[in-house]
């Protein structure tokens, strides 16, 4: 007896050919992302590899291309950073454990987590109207490197909060009544079992925000940081440039130069992107093995 | 014996649902007691009542009294941290930090305020014996916990528990996620514990609670059918249902 023979094989072939099509079609939808960043990272490339010589890095922008430089926009960015990170992991985490160990889960606390989700999509142009007005003219920072950076705090406050609070809920329940049944009280058991083992999580998180924020330009841009900057930041107080800005700044000229030099100072920040994701990567793996 | 856990009319609710129903139970002290009973009949419940860990699910609500020692736990002058200290508990699962074997140990310890490393050291070690562990780890003390087998787990988490220098060991199902052989480790660990501390255990397995326990409680729907020595409950119930349940007619 043949067990096959009542296989219907047309209705086989047709099947088989509705998965060869879109699998076809997978591809291509794939490729055409993977293609258009190829494209635009070779493009830049061709721009800005010529340019990316210590001068870059050494000297202040100037009103001739050769020898033109960002460092005032590369330390500004650095600078950012250093403010942004403390204020936005400890904020961000503190509401983080806040909302998931600390609130009762009413419908106030579910508001507020609507409110912040909803923050996390907000377009950043926003942040830059409400920095405006809450650290330029109201605390009267003017357009300041702590102005700018807390501008971008707001920013990524959300982002940092939604990512931190899903590292936290990922701590099994298990760990935290292991903690509590020792006696251990609420912080006790928040700092010493449940942050332990969120922390990999909740850095990951806090990296990929503030990769977020080094390319964002809009918000600075609101607040009046939109500058031409040949000098370092001596303070917080003090104004400053980041490298978008930079880029932009250059990409308003009508010289082909600068045209170079924006290119160079986008490789810069799409290297410092790709180091700050892959330490984020990293993290991840790291933490993986460890639980 | 000497009774050392009075219950007294205690009645628990979550939320709307009456979870245990007028239960009143003496447990005795340095004795083993044993819950048995079918599937959610409330016998974890009220074994988390005698360590306060259901004050954390919201909506409990709770009647009657329960006096450890002569002090209502459920009172104000009760704190729970303190409580806990004295009421230590082990899980279903075996549930170590991801931490060394030594600062699993330690964690309770710390807690309380012992810094002191060479009294670290010292309750490390007496609490890795106590749980009959000592031998197994004392070479790798530095070694994650999660490197170490289920049962190895489970011992390590009762020597957890004892580091902080309880009166009562909490055993909520404590051999169900392991082997046979780990669980009679643990069984014999149980017997042996019980000269110095009193245990009260759950178990869904009738056979476990005939050969460790002193003491068995049968629970039926959040109601206490049926408590004695473990030797009369088996051979010579009062109880219609607690004769039906052993022989295993249901559950
Ligand atoms: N956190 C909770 N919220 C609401 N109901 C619960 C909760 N925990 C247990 N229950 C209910 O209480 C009853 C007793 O549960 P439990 O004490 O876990 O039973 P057992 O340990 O005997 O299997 C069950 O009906 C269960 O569904
Ligand atoms: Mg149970």
């Amino acid at each position: 007896m043949n067990i096959f023979q009542d296989a219907n094989r047309k209705q086989i072939a047709d099947r088989r050919r509705t998965d060869w099509l879109l699998h076809i079609l997978f591809v291509v939808a794939t490729s055409i992302g993977v293609i258009a960043l190829c494209a635009l990272i070779i493009d830049i490339l061709i721009d800005g590899i010529s340019r990316l010589q210590p001068d870059l890095f050494t000297n202040f922008p100037s009103r001739k291309a050769d020898g033109s430089g960002m460092k005032s926009a590369l330390v500004g960015t650095i600078y950012m950073l250093l403010i942004m990170a403390p204020v936005s992991f400890i904020f961000g985490v503190g509401a983080a454990i806040y909302l998931e160990e600390y609130a009762k889960k009413g419908r106030f606390t579910r508001l507020i987590q609507l409110n912040i989700s909803t923050l996390a999509g907000v377009p950043s142009i926003v942040y830059g109207i409400l920095g405006l007005a809450l650290f330029v003219r109201l605390l009267a920072l003017d357009r300041s490197l702590i102005a700018g950076a807390l501008t971008m705090t707001l920013l990524v406050l959300p982002i940092i909060i939604v990512s931190a609070q899903e590292a936290i809920r990922a701590v099994p329940k298990s760990r935290r009544d292991a903690s509590f049944a020792l006696g251990a009280t609420k912080w006790q058991t928040v700092s010493r079992s449940v942050m332990p083992s969120a922390l990999p999580g909740v850095l990951t998180g806090v990296i990929l925000a503030m990769s977020r924020a080094i390319g964002e330009t809009a918000p600075l841009v609101m607040i009046g940081a939109l500058t031409y900057v040949a000098f370092l930041p001596n303070g917080i107080t003090d104004s400053f440039t980041v490298i978008p800005i930079q880029v932009y700044n250059w990409l308003s000229k009508p010289q082909l130069e600068f045209k170079e030099l924006a290119a160079s100072g986008i490789i810069v920040l799409l290297v410092l992107l790709l180091l700050m994701n892959f330490s984020a990567i990293l993290l991840r793996n790291k933490y993986q093995k460890n639980v | 014996m000497e009774a050392l856990i009075h219950i007294d009319k205690l009645n628990l609710y979550y939320g709307a649902f009456h979870a245990l129903k007028n239960v009143t139970l003496t447990i005795p002290e340095k004795a083993i007691t044993a819950f048995i009973g079918p599937s959610g009949c409330g016998k974890s419940t009220l074994l988390r009542t005698l360590n306060r860990m259901n004050d954390m699910i919201p909506g409990t609500r709770i009647e009657g009294g329960i006096s450890i020692g002569g002090t209502e736990i459920y009172s104000n002058e009760v704190d729970v941290e303190t409580l806990r200290k004295k009421v230590g508990m082990v899980f279903q699962q075996p549930n170590p930090f991801p931490k060394s074997i030594y600062d699993n140990v330690a964690y309770g310890p710390r807690l309380h305020g012992t810094t002191n490393k060479k009294e670290l050291d010292e309750i490390v070690e007496t609490s890795l014996k106590s749980a009959v562990l000592w031998e197994e780890v004392k070479d790798h003390l530095k070694r994650s916990a999660f490197g170490l087998s289920g049962g190895q787990q489970q011992r390590l988490c009762i020597a957890r528990a004892l580091a902080v220098n309880p009166n009562i060991l909490l055993m909520d199902e404590a051999t169900s996620a392991l082997d046979p052989i780990s669980t009679l480790k643990i069984e014999e660990l149980a017997q042996e514990l019980k000269d110095k501390y009193t245990i009260v255990m759950v178990t869904h397995n009738m056979h476990q609670a005939a050969r460790v326990s002193n003491q068995t409680v049968f629970f039926l729907n959040g109601e206490v059918i049926e408590y004695s020595d473990t030797e009369k409950l088996f051979s010579n119930p009062t109880d219609q249902r607690t004769e039906d349940y052993i022989s295993g007619r249901f559950g």
